[in-house]
Protein backbone atom coordinates (compact mmCIF):
# COMPACT_ATOMS: atom_id res chain seq x y z
CA UNK A 1 0.00 0.00 0.00
CA UNK A 2 2.96 2.56 0.66
CA UNK A 3 4.39 2.32 -2.49
CA UNK A 4 1.21 3.44 -4.01
CA UNK A 5 1.36 5.98 -1.54
CA UNK A 6 4.01 6.73 -2.31
CA UNK A 7 3.99 7.17 -5.91
CA UNK A 8 0.42 9.00 -6.39
CA UNK A 9 1.93 11.21 -3.74
CA UNK A 10 4.91 12.14 -5.76
CA UNK A 11 2.69 12.74 -9.23
CA UNK A 12 0.15 14.76 -7.57
CA UNK A 13 2.50 16.98 -5.48
CA UNK A 14 3.90 18.04 -8.46
CA UNK A 15 0.68 19.25 -10.04
CA UNK A 16 -1.03 20.52 -6.79
CA UNK A 17 2.22 23.06 -6.69
CA UNK A 18 2.02 24.01 -10.10
CA UNK A 19 -1.77 24.32 -9.43
CA UNK A 20 -1.14 26.16 -6.17
CA UNK A 21 0.92 28.99 -7.70
CA UNK A 22 -1.10 30.02 -10.96
CA UNK A 23 -3.85 30.15 -8.60
CA UNK A 24 -1.67 32.45 -6.01
CA UNK A 25 -0.76 34.61 -8.97
CA UNK A 26 -4.35 35.11 -9.89
CA UNK A 27 -6.04 35.60 -6.90
CA UNK A 28 -9.11 38.08 -6.99
CA UNK A 29 -9.39 37.39 -10.44
CA UNK A 30 -13.04 36.73 -11.52
CA UNK A 31 -14.10 33.60 -12.98
CA UNK A 32 -10.44 31.78 -12.74
CA UNK A 33 -12.33 28.78 -10.76
CA UNK A 34 -13.99 27.76 -14.07
CA UNK A 35 -10.78 27.86 -16.10
CA UNK A 36 -8.61 26.10 -14.11
CA UNK A 37 -12.06 23.25 -13.34
CA UNK A 38 -12.08 23.70 -16.92
CA UNK A 39 -8.12 22.78 -17.53
CA UNK A 40 -8.50 19.61 -14.46
CA UNK A 41 -11.12 18.02 -16.48
CA UNK A 42 -9.17 18.31 -19.74
CA UNK A 43 -6.04 17.29 -18.13
CA UNK A 44 -7.65 13.91 -16.16
CA UNK A 45 -9.67 12.83 -19.54
CA UNK A 46 -6.18 13.72 -21.52
CA UNK A 47 -4.18 11.56 -19.37
CA UNK A 48 -7.03 8.80 -19.39
CA UNK A 49 -6.55 8.96 -23.30
CA UNK A 50 -2.33 9.15 -23.03
CA UNK A 51 -2.30 5.89 -20.91
CA UNK A 52 -4.60 4.23 -23.15
CA UNK A 53 -2.68 5.34 -26.28
CA UNK A 54 0.92 5.05 -24.32
CA UNK A 55 1.94 2.04 -26.13
CA UNK A 56 1.26 4.21 -29.43
CA UNK A 57 3.21 7.24 -28.34
CA UNK A 58 5.65 5.46 -26.88
CA UNK A 59 6.29 4.09 -30.94
CA UNK A 60 6.34 7.11 -32.55
CA UNK A 61 9.09 8.95 -33.72
CA UNK A 62 11.46 5.70 -34.40
CA UNK A 63 10.91 4.54 -30.25
CA UNK A 64 11.16 7.74 -28.31
CA UNK A 65 7.92 9.11 -29.33
CA UNK A 66 6.95 9.33 -25.13
CA UNK A 67 10.40 11.94 -24.45
CA UNK A 68 9.11 14.01 -27.44
CA UNK A 69 5.23 14.36 -26.40
CA UNK A 70 6.71 14.92 -22.82
CA UNK A 71 9.08 17.87 -24.03
CA UNK A 72 6.60 18.76 -25.95
CA UNK A 73 3.80 19.43 -23.36
CA UNK A 74 6.82 21.10 -20.81
CA UNK A 75 7.74 23.62 -23.60
CA UNK A 76 3.93 24.44 -23.77
CA UNK A 77 3.70 24.92 -20.20
CA UNK A 78 6.94 26.78 -20.19
CA UNK A 79 5.39 29.40 -22.82
CA UNK A 80 1.98 30.02 -20.74
CA UNK A 81 4.01 30.83 -17.48
CA UNK A 82 6.37 32.87 -19.55
CA UNK A 83 3.44 34.89 -21.10
CA UNK A 84 2.18 35.24 -18.05
CA UNK A 85 4.66 36.81 -16.41
CA UNK A 86 5.23 38.87 -18.85
CA UNK A 87 1.92 39.86 -19.10
CA UNK A 88 1.42 40.87 -15.69
CA UNK A 89 4.62 42.91 -16.34
CA UNK A 90 2.70 44.79 -18.92
CA UNK A 91 -0.45 45.26 -17.60
CA UNK A 92 0.80 45.54 -13.75
CA UNK A 93 -0.25 48.96 -13.16
CA UNK A 94 -3.61 48.21 -13.90
CA UNK A 95 -3.71 45.56 -11.41
CA UNK A 96 -1.87 47.99 -8.44
CA UNK A 97 -4.91 50.19 -8.44
CA UNK A 98 -7.13 47.80 -8.51
CA UNK A 99 -5.77 45.38 -5.64
CA UNK A 100 -5.80 48.33 -3.47
CA UNK A 101 -9.75 48.26 -3.92
CA UNK A 102 -12.10 46.44 -1.57
CA UNK A 103 -13.73 44.74 -4.34
CA UNK A 104 -12.97 41.37 -5.64
CA UNK A 105 -14.02 41.97 -9.07
CA UNK A 106 -10.95 43.20 -11.09
CA UNK A 107 -11.34 45.16 -14.23
CA UNK A 108 -8.55 42.49 -15.19
CA UNK A 109 -10.91 40.07 -16.37
CA UNK A 110 -10.00 41.20 -19.63
CA UNK A 111 -6.76 39.21 -19.01
CA UNK A 112 -7.18 36.03 -21.10
CA UNK A 113 -6.96 33.21 -18.36
CA UNK A 114 -6.86 30.29 -20.74
CA UNK A 115 -3.39 29.86 -19.57
CA UNK A 116 -4.51 28.82 -15.97
CA UNK A 117 -6.66 26.34 -17.76
CA UNK A 118 -3.87 25.27 -19.91
CA UNK A 119 -0.99 25.23 -17.30
CA UNK A 120 -3.16 23.08 -14.93
CA UNK A 121 -4.19 20.65 -18.09
CA UNK A 122 -1.26 19.96 -19.05
CA UNK A 123 0.24 19.37 -14.97
CA UNK A 124 -2.37 16.73 -14.81
CA UNK A 125 -1.95 15.29 -18.20
CA UNK A 126 1.26 14.06 -17.57
CA UNK A 127 1.21 13.30 -13.71
CA UNK A 128 -2.23 11.44 -14.57
CA UNK A 129 -1.55 9.23 -17.71
CA UNK A 130 1.24 7.79 -14.73
CA UNK A 131 -0.97 7.13 -11.99
CA UNK A 132 -3.45 5.78 -14.57
CA UNK A 133 -1.03 3.30 -15.97
CA UNK A 134 0.65 2.20 -12.43
CA UNK A 135 -2.77 1.92 -11.40
CA UNK A 136 -4.23 -0.31 -14.27
CA UNK A 137 -0.72 -2.27 -13.75
CA UNK A 138 -1.95 -2.40 -10.20
CA UNK A 139 -5.32 -3.70 -11.07
CA UNK A 140 -4.13 -6.21 -13.67
CA UNK A 141 -2.10 -7.82 -11.54
CA UNK A 142 -4.83 -8.77 -8.81
CA UNK A 143 -2.99 -9.00 -6.00
CA UNK A 144 -3.46 -6.68 -2.92
CA UNK A 145 -5.35 -4.42 -5.44
CA UNK A 146 -7.85 -3.08 -2.67
CA UNK A 147 -4.95 -2.07 -0.40
CA UNK A 148 -3.01 -0.28 -3.41
CA UNK A 149 -5.89 1.47 -4.21
CA UNK A 150 -6.37 2.93 -0.47
CA UNK A 151 -2.71 3.95 -0.70
CA UNK A 152 -3.49 5.54 -3.91
CA UNK A 153 -5.96 7.53 -2.95
CA UNK A 154 -4.28 8.58 0.42
CA UNK A 155 -1.41 9.88 -1.90
CA UNK A 156 -3.65 11.71 -3.96
CA UNK A 157 -5.05 13.36 -0.11
CA UNK A 158 -1.76 14.28 0.55
CA UNK A 159 -0.59 15.48 -2.70
CA UNK A 160 -3.63 18.04 -2.58
CA UNK A 161 -3.57 18.81 0.80
CA UNK A 162 0.44 20.01 0.32
CA UNK A 163 -0.61 21.92 -2.10
CA UNK A 164 -3.40 23.71 -0.29
CA UNK A 165 -0.95 24.25 2.34
CA UNK A 166 1.28 26.11 -0.17
CA UNK A 167 -1.70 27.93 -1.42
CA UNK A 168 -2.95 29.42 1.78
CA UNK A 169 0.62 29.66 3.19
CA UNK A 170 1.51 32.04 0.00
CA UNK A 171 -1.46 33.86 0.76
CA UNK A 172 -0.56 34.74 3.82
CA UNK A 173 2.05 37.19 1.95
CA UNK A 174 1.57 40.47 2.10
CA UNK A 175 -0.10 41.65 -1.23
CA UNK A 176 2.60 44.39 -2.01
CA UNK A 177 5.42 41.49 -1.44
CA UNK A 178 2.90 38.42 -3.24
CA UNK A 179 3.41 40.09 -6.99
CA UNK A 180 7.23 39.71 -6.73
CA UNK A 181 7.08 36.30 -4.79
CA UNK A 182 4.63 34.24 -7.60
CA UNK A 183 6.43 35.68 -10.00
CA UNK A 184 9.34 34.55 -9.18
CA UNK A 185 7.55 31.05 -8.02
CA UNK A 186 6.73 31.40 -11.56
CA UNK A 187 9.75 31.73 -13.30
CA UNK A 188 11.57 28.77 -11.39
CA UNK A 189 8.76 26.93 -11.96
CA UNK A 190 8.84 27.57 -15.46
CA UNK A 191 12.76 26.79 -16.60
CA UNK A 192 12.40 23.70 -14.30
CA UNK A 193 10.03 22.69 -16.29
CA UNK A 194 12.31 23.49 -19.40
CA UNK A 195 14.81 21.62 -17.71
CA UNK A 196 12.90 18.55 -17.31
CA UNK A 197 12.05 19.17 -20.86
CA UNK A 198 15.73 18.92 -21.93
CA UNK A 199 16.58 15.95 -20.37
CA UNK A 200 13.75 14.47 -22.43
CA UNK A 201 15.26 15.84 -25.24
CA UNK A 202 18.61 13.83 -24.28
CA UNK A 203 17.12 10.99 -23.49
CA UNK A 204 15.67 10.56 -26.99
CA UNK A 205 19.13 11.35 -28.64
CA UNK A 206 17.92 14.37 -29.92
CA UNK A 207 20.57 16.73 -27.61
CA UNK A 208 24.22 15.79 -26.72
CA UNK A 209 24.46 14.96 -23.43
CA UNK A 210 27.96 14.85 -21.00
CA UNK A 211 28.47 14.03 -17.77
CA UNK A 212 26.49 15.18 -14.91
CA UNK A 213 28.48 18.57 -13.48
CA UNK A 214 27.77 17.31 -9.73
CA UNK A 215 26.05 14.79 -7.96
CA UNK A 216 23.96 15.52 -4.66
CA UNK A 217 22.25 12.14 -4.48
CA UNK A 218 23.85 11.24 -1.07
CA UNK A 219 23.13 14.84 0.34
CA UNK A 220 19.20 15.64 -0.90
CA UNK A 221 17.92 12.75 -3.23
CA UNK A 222 15.07 13.07 -5.27
CA UNK A 223 13.01 10.31 -3.31
CA UNK A 224 12.85 12.48 0.01
CA UNK A 225 10.10 14.88 0.81
CA UNK A 226 12.15 17.66 0.80
CA UNK A 227 13.75 16.61 -2.63
CA UNK A 228 10.48 15.86 -4.23
CA UNK A 229 9.09 19.68 -3.23
CA UNK A 230 12.41 21.22 -4.54
CA UNK A 231 12.31 19.25 -8.00
CA UNK A 232 8.24 20.16 -8.15
CA UNK A 233 8.86 23.73 -7.18
CA UNK A 234 12.29 24.96 -8.59
CA UNK A 235 13.23 22.09 -10.73
CA UNK A 236 16.14 20.77 -8.66
CA UNK A 237 17.67 17.64 -9.63
CA UNK A 238 20.40 16.03 -7.70
CA UNK A 239 23.10 15.41 -11.23
CA UNK A 240 22.14 17.67 -13.49
CA UNK A 241 23.92 17.66 -16.91
CA UNK A 242 25.35 20.91 -18.79
CA UNK A 243 22.12 20.95 -21.42
CA UNK A 244 20.33 20.60 -18.24
CA UNK A 245 21.79 23.58 -16.46
CA UNK A 246 21.63 25.76 -20.03
CA UNK A 247 18.06 25.24 -20.46
CA UNK A 248 17.52 26.29 -16.90
CA UNK A 249 19.44 29.27 -16.87
CA UNK A 250 18.27 30.36 -20.16
CA UNK A 251 14.68 30.05 -19.62
CA UNK A 252 15.27 32.08 -15.89
CA UNK A 253 17.06 34.45 -17.61
CA UNK A 254 14.87 35.21 -21.09
CA UNK A 255 11.83 35.39 -18.72
CA UNK A 256 12.90 38.01 -16.47
CA UNK A 257 14.27 40.04 -19.11
CA UNK A 258 11.47 39.54 -20.40
CA UNK A 259 9.75 41.17 -17.42
CA UNK A 260 11.87 43.63 -17.52
CA UNK A 261 11.92 44.69 -21.01
CA UNK A 262 8.68 44.45 -22.09
CA UNK A 263 6.80 45.49 -19.09
CA UNK A 264 7.14 48.59 -16.68
CA UNK A 265 7.79 46.61 -13.58
CA UNK A 266 9.23 49.02 -11.80
CA UNK A 267 6.61 51.82 -11.82
CA UNK A 268 4.06 48.84 -10.77
CA UNK A 269 6.53 48.39 -7.71
CA UNK A 270 6.53 51.55 -6.89
CA UNK A 271 2.62 52.23 -6.55
CA UNK A 272 2.65 48.61 -4.64
CA UNK A 273 4.78 50.10 -2.27
CA UNK A 274 2.35 52.88 -1.51
CA UNK B 1 6.44 26.73 -54.94
CA UNK B 2 4.41 26.81 -51.89
CA UNK B 3 4.28 22.68 -52.60
CA UNK B 4 7.72 22.37 -53.03
CA UNK B 5 8.18 23.90 -49.86
CA UNK B 6 5.62 21.62 -47.59
CA UNK B 7 7.39 18.83 -49.40
CA UNK B 8 11.23 19.89 -48.62
CA UNK B 9 9.28 20.43 -44.90
CA UNK B 10 8.00 16.89 -44.74
CA UNK B 11 11.28 15.37 -45.85
CA UNK B 12 12.92 17.26 -43.40
CA UNK B 13 10.62 16.02 -40.47
CA UNK B 14 10.66 12.55 -41.47
CA UNK B 15 14.58 12.48 -41.73
CA UNK B 16 15.00 13.97 -38.56
CA UNK B 17 12.64 11.64 -36.57
CA UNK B 18 15.12 8.93 -37.64
CA UNK B 19 18.19 10.81 -36.47
CA UNK B 20 18.26 8.28 -33.17
CA UNK B 21 18.20 5.01 -35.06
CA UNK B 22 20.93 6.17 -37.75
CA UNK B 23 23.15 7.05 -34.72
CA UNK B 24 25.86 4.70 -34.33
CA UNK B 25 25.63 4.21 -30.96
CA UNK B 26 26.39 0.34 -29.59
CA UNK B 27 23.02 -1.41 -28.03
CA UNK B 28 22.48 -2.81 -24.58
CA UNK B 29 19.30 -5.38 -24.11
CA UNK B 30 17.61 -4.95 -20.87
CA UNK B 31 14.73 -6.79 -19.88
CA UNK B 32 12.15 -6.56 -17.24
CA UNK B 33 10.30 -9.89 -15.76
CA UNK B 34 8.82 -10.65 -12.85
CA UNK B 35 9.19 -6.95 -11.91
CA UNK B 36 12.69 -7.60 -12.05
CA UNK B 37 15.80 -6.03 -14.17
CA UNK B 38 17.83 -8.77 -16.10
CA UNK B 39 20.81 -8.44 -15.91
CA UNK B 40 20.57 -6.42 -12.46
CA UNK B 41 23.93 -4.98 -13.14
CA UNK B 42 25.05 -3.84 -16.42
CA UNK B 43 28.35 -2.87 -17.64
CA UNK B 44 28.72 -0.02 -20.59
CA UNK B 45 32.13 1.44 -21.58
CA UNK B 46 33.06 5.13 -20.21
CA UNK B 47 32.69 7.49 -21.95
CA UNK B 48 30.29 6.73 -24.96
CA UNK B 49 27.03 7.14 -25.88
CA UNK B 50 24.73 3.94 -25.58
CA UNK B 51 21.61 2.90 -26.42
CA UNK B 52 19.62 0.53 -23.84
CA UNK B 53 16.59 -1.12 -24.86
CA UNK B 54 14.13 -2.09 -22.00
CA UNK B 55 12.11 -5.42 -23.33
CA UNK B 56 9.48 -5.36 -20.67
CA UNK B 57 7.94 -9.03 -20.69
CA UNK B 58 5.26 -8.33 -17.78
CA UNK B 59 1.93 -7.79 -18.33
CA UNK B 60 1.60 -4.88 -16.72
CA UNK B 61 4.02 -1.29 -17.13
CA UNK B 62 6.60 -0.65 -15.58
CA UNK B 63 8.82 3.05 -15.44
CA UNK B 64 12.72 2.68 -15.77
CA UNK B 65 13.88 5.23 -13.34
CA UNK B 66 17.23 6.82 -12.32
CA UNK B 67 17.98 9.83 -10.47
CA UNK B 68 21.66 9.82 -11.54
CA UNK B 69 21.11 9.54 -14.67
CA UNK B 70 18.36 11.38 -15.09
CA UNK B 71 15.99 8.91 -17.08
CA UNK B 72 12.59 8.85 -16.26
CA UNK B 73 10.81 6.54 -18.64
CA UNK B 74 7.29 4.40 -19.05
CA UNK B 75 7.29 0.92 -20.94
CA UNK B 76 3.91 -0.77 -21.37
CA UNK B 77 3.18 -3.91 -20.74
CA UNK B 78 4.50 -6.76 -23.38
CA UNK B 79 6.58 -3.72 -25.13
CA UNK B 80 10.29 -2.78 -25.48
CA UNK B 81 11.54 0.71 -24.93
CA UNK B 82 14.47 2.95 -26.08
CA UNK B 83 16.59 4.89 -23.87
CA UNK B 84 20.13 6.52 -24.47
CA UNK B 85 22.25 7.06 -21.26
CA UNK B 86 25.84 8.70 -21.79
CA UNK B 87 28.55 9.45 -22.08
CA UNK B 88 29.26 8.76 -18.80
CA UNK B 89 32.09 8.95 -16.44
CA UNK B 90 33.70 5.93 -14.47
CA UNK B 91 30.87 5.09 -11.71
CA UNK B 92 28.07 3.23 -10.62
CA UNK B 93 24.63 4.49 -11.52
CA UNK B 94 21.57 2.76 -9.99
CA UNK B 95 18.37 2.58 -11.59
CA UNK B 96 14.96 1.14 -10.43
CA UNK B 97 11.65 0.41 -11.78
CA UNK B 98 9.30 3.07 -10.20
CA UNK B 99 6.01 0.95 -10.17
CA UNK B 100 7.37 -2.33 -8.22
CA UNK B 101 10.14 -0.48 -6.55
CA UNK B 102 11.04 -3.50 -4.00
CA UNK B 103 11.94 -5.63 -6.76
CA UNK B 104 13.07 -3.80 -9.81
CA UNK B 105 16.42 -2.64 -8.88
CA UNK B 106 19.89 -2.57 -11.08
CA UNK B 107 23.04 -0.65 -11.73
CA UNK B 108 24.67 0.67 -14.11
CA UNK B 109 28.42 0.21 -14.43
CA UNK B 110 30.30 2.55 -16.46
CA UNK B 111 34.46 1.53 -17.24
Amino acid sequence: MYSALLIVFREILEAALVISIVLVATRGVAGRGRFVAFGMGVGIAGAILVAIFAETIAGMFAGVGQEVFNATILFLAVAMLAWHNIWMAQHGRELASNLKSVGAEVAVGTKPLYFLSVVTGLALLREGSEIVLFMYGLTASGNGASAMLTGGLLGLLAGTALGIALYFGLLRISARHLFAVTSVLILLLAAGMAAQASQYLMQAGYLPEYAPLWNLNGILPLNSLPGQILHALVGYVPSPTAVQLVFYIATATLIFVGGKTLGRASAFEKRIVR
Amino acid sequence: MKHKTIIVALVAISVLSTVPAMAETPVYELSIKDHMFEPALLEVPQGQKVKLVVKNLDATPEEFESYELNREKIIPGNSKAVIFVGPLDAGEYPFFGEFNMETAQGRIIAK
